[in-house]
């Protein structure tokens, strides 16, 4: 099967990598960068695990095909600190216990980071709304709201 | 419940005390920065060089005779390194061990892991493939011959208990029943468990309630997929990295399977992406092993969420008959009932648990349960968070709000009428000790919840919960290190995170030294003694009895370090506050020396610092809460909202309290999941219709309110900090509690789960003429 050659980057740094056309961009995060942050939680589209941001949009990261990022800015959970200093999001996830087993955090992560780009002082309900593709079986969501509102708080210096 | 507890089992005694650090925050949580920045390692995220990727063949039947498998063709393909069927396993007989909460057979394990005679369910294995890459796996595994003749199928528990049903199994004459059945069926076993008479109590009652419940299987929903990466060494050993609630487990399991030695085989536990019961059993893990032997390379497998719904998990669907009886004043006088519980395609449902928590949260004196253990054409059953416990409680809180009802009770003040307390005769054995049920009942009735106003369609509903704490093989080893720092090694896997947080807490309170200064460290087969997996609320009360006994342990030695040092005797040592200290001022004028410092005198007075505990936890006191909802009806679309929900548990004593809160929160929302929405859904050719996260639909942020969750603490007393399992009563109360809210609500008693919105709308429209009339 012929191989695509694609440029792109991620998490700011500049990436080539050669992919099949049957591989979705969670299949190049993880088995062709090693960059396992990224979950495969479905496959389908479904869970939300898999969230990334292409080009500042939020996808599920298994429903992109790897072969159509020629070009695009792509981040994933692993950029999302600076170097020892955690984003706020992170911060207060870990601050509000709003993980527990970890496996969805990276998507709500990144889903919560979307959605502060957008709007930066997101109501209860805006937040559960921007939320509901991101499933998460161990908190019952109390704790991400929570750490949520915190960081978006501390992010518009509040 | 298989065997007695031990009576070698250990116990320590609640020692009523201050406590420094247990019951606070910890500054650190071990494990959390690695999850924030993608860092820390699940199963699938292992990768080994030159490792293969393998592939399982299922059954696309519900019930079929498997006549012929014929690999040929797919081996042929190139790039396919190993394929595995029936053929390269031995057959086991029968033999039993305990697996998290529910009992194994392996004669029946080695058939879940592989069919042999006959497929039992869509999913089930048949084949498995390692090959190059993952598209060479999936090509091969199309290749593959399988000559099925088709047999009926029995998916629904009630069709299968039926005489003329088809029958899975030759061998399973019904157990339990006298004379043994001529004929062999689908059920079991049938069992009995009963208190006083249940036909005077009965004949007490001024009011009788008698319902049917049906409940739907739901599947545990971790959102981590089964991973293993496994590589069978040319040394003849097995090292595998897997997701599980318990590796030593895990190990026993492969090593049984194989019919290799257990020393031969070692098993790391990877960060753990969700369990909540569903990884107590292997399934990957033997044909990972298997593969890698034929193919001399590492092979990994990783499940696709439609094998995940397909062949793991899922909790037992169940018919349930309740009927209640109470006297005028309000005392339940006589409480029956019987429990169909699916197991799936093999034996051993969650009957047996089920049956100690039917009516374990009233006092009562006549009690008659009944059980019957169904096998049909589904995956077999596995422990989901208080397995089973959550449908009968929908019946038994359901009579129980109709009683109160009928007596016009309020139904807090019916429940404590009849409350367990201390001293409580259970129908199945012992007596209640210490607990804190009237306690939540108390909080409950006094919360601010209960102030609050409905509005038009929005209703009200209380139901309550029981579960015990399992005991069982608990090991950790404790380091004192050069430094005075200390690593503790745990053998009970920590599947929500806070388990390295709460052991670092009981560590620094035992040493008097800072949390921070504690790391708490996750085993993997080969460092510890066996130590029975994180299941039954068993893993922080448990280990942390191991954690304390090693503890204390390396406390002796350091006394003895502090008693060479000074040239006294070892009991003339006390540790006190961090420091061993002169136990009295006639041993000697000396400085106390702290952890760090008598860490830096180690080596010269002895060696190194530690210390161990191999244990077996018995009698660890059970767990009761209460819940209370509001939820508004949407009578136009059935659906049910909830608005408000309120969790008030007894923890005896809670380690890390926000975390304690923070479990209850996700058991409450798995609980309103079941209650609302989640079912499994067989077509007629008795294929899974929903086998993914569309279709089956858990939870999600919108769907549910912040949950208001509040402690009781009456101490466990069998643990020295007076602490009780938390982890499963919460999923308990919410299906049972959600239905008395849409009775509130409507006027409608809802006996079928999920309450789906078709469900409620029919219930609605059936019960409209008849309200009309009335």
């Amino acid at each position: 099967m012929a191989r695509y050659h694609v440029n792109a980057t991620i998490n700011g740094d500049e990436v080539d990598y050669l992919c099949d056309p049957t591989q979705s961009l969670l299949d190049v995060l993880r088995d062709e960068l090693q960059l396992t942050g990224t979950k495969e939680g479905c496959a389908t589209g479904d869970c939300g695990a898999c969230s990334v941001l292409v080009d500042g949009v939020l996808v599920c990261a298994c429903l992109a095909m790897g072969a159509e990022m020629n070009g695009k800015t792509i981040e994933t959970v692993e950029g999302m600190a600076q170097g020892e200093k955690l984003h706020p999001l992170q911060q207060n996830f870990i601050d509000h216990l709003a993980l527990q087993c970890g496996i969805c955090t990276p998507g709500l992560l990144i889903a919560s980071k979307a959605l502060l780009e957008r709007n930066p002082d997101p109501s209860e309900e805006e937040i559960r709304l921007w939320l509901a593709g991101n499933l998460c079986r161990c908190t019952g969501y109390n704790n991400i709201v929570d750490a949520v509102k915190a960081a978006a708080a501390e992010m518009r210096g509040a | 419940m298989g065997r007695a507890p031990t009576p070698y089992g250990t116990m320590i005694k609640y020692e009523p005390k201050a406590l420094h650090v247990i019951g606070g925050k910890p500054t650190d949580r071990p494990d959390a920065v690695d999850k924030v920045t993608g860092r820390a390692r699940y199963a699938a995220d292992i990768n080994l060089p030159g490792q293969l990727i393998g592939k399982v063949l299922r059954s696309p039947h519900a019930h079929a005779n498997l006549k012929s498998i014929d690999t040929s063709e797919a081996l042929k393909l190139p790039g396919v390194k190993a394929i595995v069927t029936r053929d390269d396993f031995e057959d086991l007989e029968n033999e039993f061990a305990a697996s998290g909460e529910l009992t194994i057979n392996f004669k029946d394990v080695t058939r879940n892991m592989i069919a042999r005679e006959k497929v039992l369910y869509d999913g089930h294995p048949v084949a498995a493939v390692a090959a190059t890459s993952e598209a060479i796996a999936k090509k091969a595994l199309k290749l593959i011959k399988v000559d099925y003749e088709v047999l009926p199928h029995v998916i629904n528990v009630v069709e299968a208990m039926k005489p003329d049903a088809p029958v899975l199994h030759d061998h399973i004459f019904t157990i339990g029943v006298d004379p043994k059945p001529e004929k062999p069926s689908n059920i079991a076993l049938r069992m009995t468990s009963k208190l006083g008479d249940i036909e005077e109590g009965f004949k007490q009652a001024d009011v009788i309630i008698e319902r049917e419940y049906n409940s739907a299987a739901t599947h545990q929903g971790y959102i981590e997929p089964h991973a293993s990466v496994a590589n069978y060494t040319d040394g003849g050993t097995a090292e595998v990295w897997t997701g599980t609630q318990g590796h030593f487990v895990f190990r026993a399991q492969i090593a049984k399977l194989l019919g290799m030695d257990i020393s031969k085989v070692k098993v790391t536990p990877c960060e753990l992406g969700g369990g909540f019961g569903g990884k107590n059993n292997v399934y990957l893990e033997p044909l990972a092993v298997k593969l890698s032997q034929i193919a001399r390379r590492p092979v990994k497998m990783v499940m696709t969420r439609d094998e995940v719904f397909r062949a793991s998990g899922p909790t037992s669907g169940t018919n349930c008959k309740v009927k209640m009886g109470a006297n005028k004043d309000g005392k339940i006088t006589a409480a029956y009932a019987e429990l169909n519980y699916q197991a799936g395609a093999f034996a051993g449902s969650s009957l047996n648990l089920a049956s100690i928590t039917v009516f374990t949260r009233y006092d009562l004196e006549n009690v008659l349960v009944i059980g019957h253990d169904v096998v049909c054409n589904r995956p077999k059953v596995a422990a989901y968070r208080a397995p089973g416990a959550p449908m009968i409680a929908f019946g038994v809180e359901g009579v129980v709000d109709e009683l109160a009802e009928a007596l016009n009770i309020d139904p807090i003040e019916f429940r404590l009428r009849n409350a367990a307390k201390e001293g409580t005769q259970t129908h199945f054995g012992p007596k209640l000790g210490p607990i804190g049920y009237i306690e939540t009942l108390e909080k409950a009735k006094a919360s601010e919840h209960l102030k609050q106003p409905l509005g038009p369609n929005q209703g009200r509903g209380i139901a309550t919960g029981f579960w015990f704490t399992l005991g069982m093989e608990t090991s950790a080893t404790i380091n004192i290190n050069e430094d005075g720092t200390a690593s503790v090694i745990y053998g009970t896997v920590d599947v929500t995170g806070g388990m390295r947080s709460a052991f670092s807490m009981i560590v620094a309170e035992e040493l008097g030294i800072a949390p921070e200064k504690v790391r708490a460290i996750p085993s993997d087969t080969s460092v510890l003694g066996f130590n029975f997996m994180t299941a039954g609320s068993r893993g922080t009360t448990a280990g942390s009895m191991a954690v304390i006994t090693a503890t204390r342990k390396a406390i002796e030695r350091m006394c003895e370090i502090a008693a060479r040092k000074w040239e006294v005797e070892p009991d003339q040592v006390v540790f006190e506050n961090g420091h061993a200290r002169p136990a009295g001022s006639n041993v000697g004028d000396f400085e106390p020396l702290s952890v760090p410092q008598l860490a830096k005198e180690a080596s010269w007075f002895g060696g190194t610092i530690a210390g161990h505990a191999e244990i077996n936890v018995v009698n660890q006191g059970p767990g009761f809460g209460t819940h209370v909802v509001d939820v508004e009806v949407d009578r136009q679309t059935g659906a049910v909202k909830v608005l408000r929900y309120s969790i008030f548990q007894d923890a005896g004593k809670a380690v890390y309290p926000d975390f304690v809160k923070g479990q209850w929160h996700g058991g409450a929302v798995q609980g309103i999941g079941m209650a609302l929405n989640e079912e499994y859904i067989y077509n007629a050719n008795g294929r899974l219709d929903n086998p993914g996260f569309l279709d089956y639909r858990v939870p999600v942020a919108s769907d549910v309110p912040n949950i208001n969750a509040e402690i009781v603490e009456v101490p466990n007393p069998n643990h020295p900090y007076g602490v009780r399992g938390v982890g499963e009563v919460p999923i308990i109360p919410p299906v049972a509690a959600i239905a008395n809210a849409i009775y509130d609500a409507t006027g409608v008693r809802m006996y079928e789960q999920p309450m789906s919105p078709p469900r409620v709308l029919a219930a609605l429209d059936a019960a409209a003429p008849k309200m009309a009339a009335e």
